[in-house]
């Protein structure tokens, strides 16, 4: 068998760039795909787990999952490093994964344990891991743009020749902190990436109906800007390869549209039916799945056997299974978790009842 | 007749946009969608799109499309889907709309509701779980409004819509869905509730207890703990508005009790206990005073999402009843 295949990129949709410039092949093998379909996996049973976990109550609050987008956070960290910066929104449990943390702490957070990735204070919106250049986690719509942006800003200020990325959705591109954000990153010729996630509904509402200019690449006026395909991991690996090599040379922002789909509804209070077909769904499903991309890529190229793809399937379920069963019995934050970490170093902090305040924090 | 809370501000917004055709409702997913929290349910189909607008979400600029729309003499209702989301567009709130009417000399008048989710939710941690009553209670040319049940809510929102001024109107999620058996007057299509105007909710003697939203039902149910408990007597004060604040109710209330427990699920620095309790010391009413008053707050900390902690910090049942029997001395 062939120990590498090389597959012809779709055309990028262009703005402000020249075509010459993209690229147009990604080169793959066998190990990579298995370990994108790996982490891949992973990353769809645990949302798949924690779908399960909310409905039985033992996950609280909003909870917002990323199945079908997969190929996006594993295609960006392909082409990154963790001297890169990341930041998004609040739909971040894969985000976390890739960042190096694990469906065992990532779950534990969501199900309110002291062994979550931020102790059971911040819940499904809010994982970080600075260690990995990873900032969030950030439930406020578009927040995420402007401090990103800040995280490009110190990675130019310190020479470090990396790229920051922000990541929001299509609902998001409407906030004008964007475009605050972007102009300066413009002004400073800033190594930043604004990454859309467009899965084509802004919490209930579509893109038409919210967006007047539904090219959310060309939305950074004279920033260049592409649209490609975000369901394909090496469509998106590769064009992040290009972005970042593109910033990272001085050039300034650029803005990115992925076009993916989330499987789920916006969060776990909407069906997330009501605005589209489950037909559409379904098509998706059957025809742009991030994760039979690749699996299909690996059976054409006899890299694998249909059996053994399965297996590890199997064995990612057991696994995070296992962790579910252990980490429910992990202890739940305590009171002086309650009132750690509110500033660097202790100082007096009012209880509910003046008697429960820490006078000596 | 038994209402929610949440089809109580669902008909107060109707019968006001079927009396007015200035009034019109825009905000995040109010219309197609029925509304995020199902507030404004049927009201597309009823009143369509040239009455209940969808925005993107862009706060800062529906926020200043309101207040310009409400400089020029409409009525918008302005929903947040939370009030967290406002922090986006406080400015609007604060420069564009609230001190138009002083800068212009009365020129400019803003007839506006902002209106959505306030307060403590379950389980959404930090960014979406916090009041703002303070903040908006800070605020010269802002009113601001906090109803507890059916009765509130259609009367201080019809209010608030027919209002001259700009009203902050907070609502509580986890109130939405409780019903109340509420009397028929309040269904009438024109009652109104003054906005200057607290409620005393239950008569006592022993000690005066200030409360708003939702914590005025823990506050009513730690009365009666204290009354069955510990043979105390409380009154219990609805405050109903934050801004004007109604100090001349809380001052009667305290000459004839000598002592007071403020409760909110905001945070204590710069709260509405510490604004009551310098209204207390700036009157007469210190002279009344018997015992140093007690604030039961939320923690000063940044909400948690875990249950096991959010509990800890909010006030429960049971931190009134403590503070009730701190200031009645029974109880170190």
């Amino acid at each position: 068998f062939a120990s590498t295949v090389t597959l012809n990129i779709p055309e990028f949709e262009l703005h402000r760039l020249d075509k010459s410039q993209m690229p147009k092949q990604a080169t793959t093998n066998k190990d990579e795909l298995m370990s994108y379909f790996k982490r891949m996996s992973v990353m769809r049973r645990t949302e798949i787990v924690a779908d399960n976990l909310y409905k039985s109550k033992m996950i609280r609050g909003f909870c917002h999952l990323y199945d079908g987008q997969e190929a996006i956070a594993e295609g960006m960290e392909a082409a990154l490093t963790y001297e890169d910066a990341i930041i998004t929104a609040y739909r971040d449990h894969c985000q976390a994964i890739c960042r190096g943390d694990t469906p065992y702490r990532v779950l534990a957070e969501m199900v309110q344990k002291r062994t979550g990735s931020s102790a059971g204070k911040g819940g499904s919106m809010h994982y970080y891991n600075s260690k990995n250049n990873f900032y969030g986690g950030n439930g406020i719509v578009g927040a995420q743009l402007p401090v990103g942006t800040g995280l490009a800003f110190a990675l130019k200020y310190q020479g470090k020749p990396n790229v920051a990325v922000s990541m929001y959705g299509d609902g998001a591109a409407n906030q004008g902190q964007l475009y605050e954000a972007a102009n300066m990153a413009a002004l400073w010729k800033l190594p930043m990436i604004y990454v859309c996630e467009n899965n084509l509904y802004g919490m209930g509402t579509s893109n038409e109906r919210a967006s007047h200019n539904t090219k959310f690449y060309t939305r950074g006026d004279l920033i260049p800007g592409f649209k490609i395909d975000g369901q394909n991991i090496l469509v998106v690996r590769e064009a992040m390869r290009w972005a970042k090599e593109y910033c990272v040379k001085g050039n300034g922002p650029l803005f990115i549209e992925f076009i993916t789909y989330r499987y789920h509804g916006h969060s776990m209070s909407d069906p997330g039916i009501t605005y589209r077909t489950r037909e559409e769904i379904n098509e998706v499903r059957a025809k742009r799945d991030p994760i039979e991309i690749v699996r299909k890529l690996l059976l054409e190229n006899s890299w694998a056997q249909e059996s053994e793809l399965k297996d590890i399937e199997k064995k990612i379920r057991a696994d995070i299974d296992a962790d579910v069963e252990k980490l429910k019995l992990d202890p739940e934050p305590n009171a002086e978790d309650l009132y750690s970490h509110v500033g660097i170093g202790k100082h007096y902090i009012r209880g509910v009842e003046y008697k429960l305040s820490q006078l000596d924090y | 007749k038994e209402m929610t809370c949440r089809d109580a501000i669902n008909s107060a917004m109707c019968e006001e946009i079927e009396r007015d055709p200035k009034v019109f409702l825009m905000g995040e997913e109010v219309g197609q969608y029925n509304g995020a929290y199902k507030v404004s349910k049927g009201m597309y189909d009823k009143y369509g799109p040239s009455r209940i607008w969808d925005t993107p979400i862009s706060e800062t600029g529906f926020t200043g499309i309101g207040v310009g729309a409400g400089l020029m003499g409409l009525r918008p209702i302005i929903e947040f889907m939370t009030w967290n989301f406002s922090l986006q567009s406080i400015d609007h709130i604060v420069n564009s709309c609230a001190k138009a009417h002083y800068m212009s000399a009365g020129d400019l008048k803003c007839p506006i509701v902002f209106r959505g989710i306030n307060g403590v939710s379950a389980g959404v941690a930090a960014q979406h779980s916090q009041c703002f009553g303070s903040w908006y209670s800070s605020v010269p040319g802002l009113k601001v409004v906090v109803p507890w049940n059916v009765e509130d809510i259609r009367g201080l929102l019809k209010a608030s819509i027919r209002d001259e001024d700009p009203v902050v109107f907070l609502e509580n999620e986890m109130m939405y869905g409780v019903s109340f058996d509420t009397p028929d007057y309040v269904f009438d299509k024109d009652f109104v509730l003054p906005l200057n105007k607290a409620k005393v909710e239950r008569q006592g003697t022993d000690v005066t207890i200030t409360a708003f939203a939702k914590m005025v039902g823990f506050s009513l149910q730690a009365a009666d703990i204290l009354q069955k408990e510990h043979g105390i007597n409380a009154e219990v004060i609805n405050l109903r508005v934050l801004r004007p604040l109604d100090r001349n109710t809380i001052i009667q209330s305290v000459k004839k009790t000598n002592r007071i427990v403020s409760v909110e699920e905001g945070w204590p620095q710069c709260g509405i206990g510490a604004e009551i309790a310098a209204s207390l010391m700036e009157t007469d009413a210190f002279d009344y005073l018997d015992a140093p008053m007690e604030r039961i707050t939320g923690a000063d900390i940044p909400m948690p999402y875990s249950q096991s902690i959010e509990r800890l910090a909010v006030p429960q049942v049971e931190n009134i009843v403590n503070g009730v029997l701190k200031a009645c001395y029974r109880k170190k």
